[in-house]
């Protein structure tokens, strides 16, 4: 049975759905992601999983035992917030022995527990300190303490790094990530940077307008989007997304894309796809990533998906590490990604080499891949 | 007087000096008048007021230099005690009470309450009317004999006897009540803003951290609150020395000397008892008291905004 | 299956508690309506019901003899024209004594604001003070000098003496709201070619509603509620309604007509009363930034 269960879990705002039926499952030790566009309901379910905010339907589950009629303190959960939310007038000690405080554990005991926490976070020498005169990231440590302190069964992260400046975004990441790698603990982990949720992650839920999009691990996410807006959202830059049309069938079947006074792009189909499902004809939207469309130099030599197209070249945008090249095809930006080297003028016209194994298939009308 | 047409950049130079002198100067002369006035009329004014506080005047103003004679004579006098006893008591209770109340207030409005709106606009009311409005309603609710008293007795509590209005001792708490009935709105009204100004996510967190509602408020809103706290008390402080319509409209400053505040005791030492400088010095001490209050908090609150 | 409600925010749950907290809420409304209530109630009866009734009890016959006396018979001191003249003198006073100040207090916040120069902190730091201090200290010498220009008892005094110790304050609310405007439009009008008035008609003005109203209302209130002022600096047929309030309430000849002061009283608060319950929100918002930092 896995750690963390919600089944069937709904919430209703007056009159409008805002968690539409929600199904996941964690193990235990696992860091589940909740990644999604602002307003997709990310932070309501954590609030839900929490105890913070109610719930019309369902059922939620932690270590087997249903938590929904528990009061937050009771769930034996912590959490941590975007904004940190640290007690301005309480000591950074104060403030991570506060929930002990509450619960009744002696002084010996919460001051011991403080000094732990404290030095694995290696904020010790802030204990004295009010919240106002710490920095971000070392408030961030703080809430990070809080909850630690606590050793609860689930921890809820809700978009700790928002507020954080770059750099040190990148830095608490790591911390994040080393945590989780050091205790072991279960995390749910809200946020809508879908390279922290691709980093972070060993199970990823993208979600939309309180709706499930998909469920699983990043590798899958990234390289079999569910549909569409899976697709578009993670990965940047985002998946080149054609139209294209299938032409012929079973064994001489391949997708035409059309470009604007020229000669289509045609390639094959991709091996994601059962070619026998396909039907002449039939509309298509052609998902390849920018990674998979390189110069042929620096295509994968071993791979026998490779088709060669020539492509008019609009833009290029050397970028340090690779250079980006945009081409048009189906009245779309295509971007490919070449290497740094690459001798690429715009307005040139170059062999763009399409890795088909990395190419997904989706139906225009219900934007879900194609199997 | 301001040049409004575009000059031509080859004008520029030429007439940079005059123009630069032009625009610099306008604004300053038209907050001019505006400044000489306050630094005339409050300034001068306190000024002279000293100066007065300096000198035997009587009836009328007299400009000869005689020294503390006034304050000597201030200090001796039995009313002046009276009035300071009365401040002491009021001021404190006044702050208290208003604070407390309407601190309890805010927080039950902040419960998420249907009729929010209504309550706020009955509990504020009070804050538009007069004093002298204040004085003559609450003289007549606590009118011994006509007032609240009979009213009571009619209910059947015939025991109850509420006489603190013509009562020397108590009248000064009659003068607490109206005071407190007036200003709690207003203390409520910027508790409830600081209420509302604290972040949720700390709320939250309190929740998870498994407070209750009271370790809540207690351990952690109220403290958030410390600045509200501070204004609040600051202005009612300022509102408590300042006192004067109230009592006139209550007590008339009575029984006898019974709720003699340094306002009315100011007054009627200058304009009935022709005391002229023992009333200015009067004002000067009650000056000097707002001062201390004033002056510490106005500097702190104009150097933050400097950064 | 409906999951629970937990509670979100102190104080959330049990109805017993909901049940509480409403009925102190209550409680408390009917301690502050009440003065108003009796008031009220009181306008309305004869002067038998007011001795040999309950204060709260309504009226049996209600009259409305006690506001036409309040009106126009009342005795104000030595004359018993009612209290209509000095209602008019408030008016007078009231009028240009808010329009004055508060456009003062307009051009001057947006000097201190936009057309910084040094010792603007100094010199805003003075006026403020000025309006803190008790008015006991300035009250001699205004009286002297009211005295000197020949306007020592008139509503003309008042009205001065209203501009001046009213400039502390809206100087402070625009001072304050125009702080929050943002500068760079100033200085885009300036490089257009607009010059300090223009800007000032243009730009600064039209975006000024709220705290003309907040301004106007705050002034208003204070005014027309103002009791020290009024007693000292003027007399007799000359008082503000305030004052008269207070002269006929204390009135001491013959039988107390407590009818008769209670609905002098409510003419009395009716304006400021009336002000506050159409545009109470603009009220708090003056209270509130006269006594914190905007």
């Amino acid at each position: 049975m896995a750690f963390l269960e919600i089944s069937g879990l709904r919430k209703r705002y007056h009159n409008l759905e805002v968690l539409k039926g929600i199904d996941l499952e964690l193990e235990k030790g696992g860091f589940l992601v909740l990644v999604g566009p602002s307003g997709c309901g990310k932070s309501t379910l954590l609030n839900t999983i929490a105890g913070l905010e109610a719930f019309s339907e369902g059922e939620i589950r932690i270590d087997g035992e249903v938590v929904n009629q528990l009061r937050p303190s009771k769930r034996d959960i912590a959490m941590v917030f975007q904004s940190y939310a640290l007690y301005p007038n309480m000591t950074v000690a104060q403030n991570i022995g506060f929930g002990m405080e509450m619960r009744g554990v002696p002084k010996p005991q919460r001051e011991a527990a403080i000094q732990r926490v404290a030095g694995m976070l290696q904020i010790s020498h802030l204990l004295g300190r009010r919240p106002s005169q710490l920095s971000g990231g070392q408030r961030q440590r703080v809430a990070m303490g809080r909850a630690l302190v606590r050793d609860p069964r689930v921890f809820l992260f809700d978009e700790p790094l928002s507020n954080l400046d770059a750099k040190l975004r990148v830095d608490m990441r790591t911390e994040i990530k080393k945590l989780h790698a050091a205790t072991g603990k279960t995390i749910v982990y809200v946020t809508h940077d879908q390279v922290e949720a691709m980093t972070l992650g060993t199970k990823i839920a993208v979600l939309k307008e309180g709706a499930l999009q998909q469920v699983g691990t990043p590798a899958e996410v990234y390289n079999r989007p569910a549909n569409l807006f899976v697709a578009d959202f993670m990965g940047s830059p985002a998946m080149n997304l054609l139209p294209a049309q299938v032409t012929g069938s079973n064994g001489t079947a391949a997708l035409t894309v059309a470009r604007d006074g020229g000669a289509p792009i045609v390639l094959r189909i991709p091996p994601s796809v059962a070619a026998a499902r396909l039907a002449p004809g039939q509309p298509v939207i052609l998902g390849i990533r920018p990674e998979a469309i390189t110069d042929p130099a620096g295509a994968d030599r071993n791979s026998p998906w490779i088709d060669v197209q020539e492509a008019h070249v609009e833009i290029v945008e050397p970028a340090g590490s690779d250079t980006y090249v945009v081409t048009r095809a189906a009245d779309k930006e295509v971007i490919a990604r070449m290497r740094a080297d690459a001798e690429v003028r715009p307005g040139s016209r170059i062999p763009f080499a399409f890795d088909l194994a990395k190419a997904v298939l989706f139906d225009p009308g219900s934007g879900q891949r194609l199997a | 007087m301001s040049s409004t047409t575009a000059i031509s950049p080859a004008a520029i130079p030429r007439q940079r000096g005059a123009r630069v002198q032009l625009a610099d100067l306008l604004p300053r002369l038209v907050l001019a008048p505006s400044f000489a006035i306050v630094l005339v009329f409050v300034y001068g004014f306190i000024l002279w007021t000293i100066y007065l506080s300096l000198t035997p005047s009587r009836m009328m103003p007299v400009y000869r230099l005689t020294g503390f004679d006034a304050y000597h004579r201030l200090w001796l006098l039995p009313n002046w005690y009276m009035a300071l006893r009365n401040i002491a008591i009021f001021g404190c209770l006044y702050v208290v009470f208003c604070t407390g109340l309407g601190l309890l207030l805010a927080i039950l409005l902040d419960q998420r309450i249907r009729a929010e709106g209504a309550l706020r606009t009955i509990y504020l009311y009070p804050m538009a009317i007069s004093f002298i409005v204040t004085g003559t309603a609450w003289k007549w609710f606590l009118n011994p004999g006509l007032g609240l008293e009979k009213t009571l007795h009619a209910w059947g509590w015939t025991s109850f006897h509420f006489d603190w209005l013509i009562n020397t001792h108590m009248a000064i708490y009659t003068v607490v009540m109206a005071g407190v009935w007036q200003a709690t709105g207003f203390c409520m009204a910027m508790f409830l803003a600081g209420l509302r100004g604290i972040d949720g996510e700390i709320l939250r967190a309190a929740q998870i951290d498994g407070a209750s509602a009271i370790a809540t408020y207690r351990r952690i809103v109220i403290p958030m609150l410390r600045p509200v706290f501070l204004s609040a008390v600051i202005v009612l402080a300022h509102m408590a020395i300042k006192s004067y319509d109230l009592v006139i409209a209550l007590t008339g400053g009575g029984p006898g000397n019974a709720t003699e505040l340094p306002s009315t005791f100011m007054y009627s030492y200058t304009f009935t008892r022709n005391e002229m400088s023992v009333g200015a010095a009067s004002a000067v001490m009650m000056l000097m008291t707002i001062a201390a209050i004033i002056v510490p908090y106005l500097y702190s609150e104009l150097r933050e905004r400097a950064r | 299956m409906r999951a629970d409600a937990t509670a979100v925010g102190p104080g959330g749950g049990g109805a017993l508690g909901r049940a509480f907290i409403y009925g102190l809420l209550l409680v408390f409304a009917v301690i502050f309506l009440m003065p108003l209530f009796v008031m009220l109630v009181t306008s309305f009866k004869t002067l038998d019901e007011v001795h040999n009734g309950n204060m709260l009890a309504l009226p049996q016959h209600w009259t409305i003899a006690p506001w036409l006396d309040a009106w126009g018979r009342a005795c104000v001191g030595l004359s018993c024209n009612g209290i209509a003249g000095y209602f008019g003198n408030s008016i007078e006073m009231v009028v240009p004594a808010v329009a004055v100040s508060t456009l003062l207090g307009a051009v001057n916040g947006y000097v201190l604001t936009k057309w910084r120069f040094p010792g603007h902190k100094l010199v805003f730091g003075l006026m403020l003070f000025g309006c803190f201090i008790p008015f006991q200290a300035v009250l001699i010498p205004m009286a002297r000098v009211l005295g000197l220009l020949g306007i020592g008892n008139s509503i003309l005094g008042l009205i001065l003496t209203h501009i001046v110790y009213g400039l502390g304050f809206t100087t402070l609310f625009f001072r304050n709201y125009y702080e929050a405007f943002p500068t760079e439009l100033v200085r885009a009008a300036q490089i257009d070619g607009a010059g300090f008035w223009q800007i000032f008609r243009r730009i600064l003005l039209p975006a000024s509603g709220p705290i003309i109203i907040v301004t106007v209302i705050f002034q208003f209130t204070n005014i027309w509620n103002d009791f020290l002022f009024g007693s000292s600096f003027t007399s007799g047929a000359n008082v503000p309604m305030t004052v008269a309030l207070n002269n006929l309430v204390n009135t001491s000849t013959g039988v107390r007509q407590y009818n008769v002061d209670m609905a002098a009283a409510i003419i009395a608060a009716g304006p400021t009363l009336l002000v506050y319950i159409v545009a109470g929100r603009y009220f708090v918002r003056g209270l509130m930034a006269g006594a914190v930092k905007g």
